[in-house]
């Protein structure tokens, strides 16, 4: 019985997250609650009492898919610029895996597949502690784990397909400012776009966190229309399969150079 | 005939315009123990990634294992074992893991990889220290569970790039120890290094690389035999003396000499009777000793340079 090298590469990676797992803990569980309790319940109060609700939707409910989405971009956003270059540069342990026979585009796959594994973990232990706030009115809602999983690998799939090329990290913290972060507060997550002012609306539905906080939000309030979903979904997987094009050609560059 | 291990033909490899390995020939056959020997960035890690099937070669004939990398790297791969000039075992894992992660990258079954990682770890003396982190390990540890880590798959050839640098001799004589104990169960081993004495322990048949290009090619002791005398005279000058001038002088001892920057090397087959005609003739030294000739003399003939350059 073979297992593909892409599980191979997986398996490393969950065991290294299989022993860190305690230290994991309380980011996975603890600030989840945190965020919900408190721009959920606290800041909800104040929208229900000026505003009534948001899109049609309790604030509560509206930013839980919100979060989860851009705590899924976080994670793989983090995932994919300084562990990349530490593979490749720092640690080099990236080196010492393509010398077996798992090839470089495998090695990049199977990282962008943990990273989503992991997106998803984290999106199970989020949807739990939301559900017991009573923010997943549908039952739909555990479509919002591979909503956050698309999300996730269409950000480490372009992202790790960048850092692989790099010789330093100086770029990191811009990206981190500069991308990931309107991103992760423009993107439909804890207001919905058409806030924006009129100019800026056509971006927010560029990003890519977007289109998964949408699908993620249809999942959990189970209110959606199946040809929103489609576009949604073939967005994130164009991500990803654009990611890969590069990510493929960059790993296998990078590392016989 | 049996099959090379590994069989050459032109091969060259070029980065941008700037050619590592230039149109190289060599063969290895089963069970040998071959070497490249050579100073810094003449070519030998270029080489070593070619084989080991993760740099593709830029023109030229490879063969490994009679397969072409650039068709069949995941399986030559499969069947080698490497341990890189620079340690990339995994940081994040401890020694025990770093094996059974490896074994899992080969695809092997997790009760084959335990029994197969607690014999290396014997093998290399590391038992004692499974459960520690790789970071805290010392330099010669980290390099023995490398050689531990490429054993993993029962390789048929072992790729070494510089084993033992930046090891004290310790260190460098177990490891030493431990590729015999390869060699002599069949594995055949490709190694580089910058050490003379490195390549004229372990090796059966080498390669002096120079400059990208192969610039002598036999067993350690006939390459020596061939290009130099049987012995060197080492004639130490003081600092301040024209080594040019005094290598001249001691020409006429010995069959050719060397200038290097502190001494004057003389080449003879008679190491003692150099010596005492220079010493009765009055020569003025501050020291002069016999020994016999070794692969750095080789090289110095070859090139006009010393290895450590
Ligand atoms: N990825 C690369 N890009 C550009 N040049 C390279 C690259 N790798 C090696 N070189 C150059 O090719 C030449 C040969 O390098 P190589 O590493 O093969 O030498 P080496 O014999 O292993 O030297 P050393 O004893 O220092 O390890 C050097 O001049 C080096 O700078
Ligand atoms: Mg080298």
């Amino acid at each position: 019985m073979s297992t593909p090298p892409v599980v191979r590469v997986v398996e490393r990676e969950a065991l290294v997250y299989a022993r860190l797992w305690r230290g994991l803990a309380f980011s996975t569980f603890v600030q989840p609650a945190l965020y919900l309790a408190a721009m959920g319940l606290g800041l909800g109060g104040l929208v229900k009492a000026h505003t009534g609700s948001v899109a049609g939707l309790s604030y509560l409910d509206f930013i839980a898919p919100g979060l989860l989405c851009a705590s899924a971009t976080q994670l793989a956003a983090g995932e994919s610029m300084w562990p990349v270059l530490g593979g490749v540069k720092w640690m080099r342990q990236f080196h010492g895996v393509v010398a077996t026979p798992i090839g470089p585009g495998e090695l990049y796959s199977g990282f962008v597949l943990w990273t989503a594994i992991r997106s998803m973990l984290g999106a199970i232990a989020f949807l739990v502690v939301a559900a017991i706030l009573g923010a997943v009115p549908s039952a739909w809602g555990i479509l919002a784990v591979p909503a956050a999983g698309l999300c996730s690998a269409a950000f480490c799939a372009v992202l790790a397909a960048y850092s692989i090329r790099l010789d330093s990290d100086l770029s990191f913290p811009m990206i981190m400012r500069l991308g990931i972060l309107p991103l992760f507060l423009f993107s439909g997550t804890f207001f919905p776009i058409n806030q924006l002012p009129s100019g800026l609306r056509p971006f927010a539905a560029l990003s890519p966190l977007w289109h998964g906080v949408e699908l993620a939000r249809a999942a959990t309030t189970g209110q959606f229309h199946a040809g929103a979903i489609a576009t949604h979904i073939a967005v994130l997987v164009g991500c990803i399969a654009v990611g890969a094009y590069f990510g493929v050609r960059n790993f296998a560059w990078r590392l016989s150079s | 005939m049996t099959m090379p291990v590994v069989a050459a033909r032109s091969l060259t490899k070029r980065f941008g315009a700037f050619v590592a390995v230039d149109g190289i020939d060599f063969e290895i056959a089963p069970g040998e123990a071959f070497g490249f020997l050579g100073p810094n960035g003449a070519g030998k890690t270029s080489t070593m990634r070619m084989i080991g099937c993760v740099s593709p070669r830029t023109s030229g004939e490879l063969r490994v294992l009679g397969l072409d990398p650039a068709e069949s790297g995941a399986d030559i791969r499969g069947r080698i074992g490497v341990v890189p000039q620079e340690d990339n075992l995994d940081t994040e894992l401890t020694v025990w893991d770093n094996l059974m992660i490896y074994g899992r990258y080969f695809d092997l079954p997790r009760a084959d990889i335990r029994e197969r990682a607690a014999e290396l770890l014997e093998f290399v003396q590391l038992s004692d220290r499974r459960d520690s982190k790789v970071d805290p390990l010392s330099g010669g540890m980290k390099r023995r569970l490398t050689i531990a880590r490429s054993l993993i798959n029962r390789p048929e050839a072992l790729l070494l790039d510089e084993p033992t640098t930046g090891l004290d001799p310790q260190a460098r004589h177990l490891l030493w120890d431990r590729l015999y104990q390869l060699k002599r169960s069949g594995v055949t081993l490709v190694l580089t290094t910058h050490y003379m004495d490195e390549a004229e322990q372990l090796c059966d048949r080498l390669v002096i690389m120079d400059n990208a290009k192969i610039v002598a090619e036999g067993p350690p002791r006939k390459l020596i035999a061939d290009s130099v005398t049987r012995e060197v005279v080492e004639v130490r000058l003081p600092l301040d003396a024209d080594t040019a001038f005094e290598a001249a002088r001691l020409k006429r001892f010995g069959d050719r000499t060397e200038p290097l920057a502190d001494r004057v090397l003389v080449y003879t087959d008679d190491g003692d009777a150099t010596m005492h005609a220079a010493v009765d003739e009055g020569f003025g030294a501050d020291s002069m000793f016999v020994r016999r000739a070794s692969l750095e003399d080789v090289f110095l003939i070859l090139t006009g340079r010393t290895l450590e350059d």
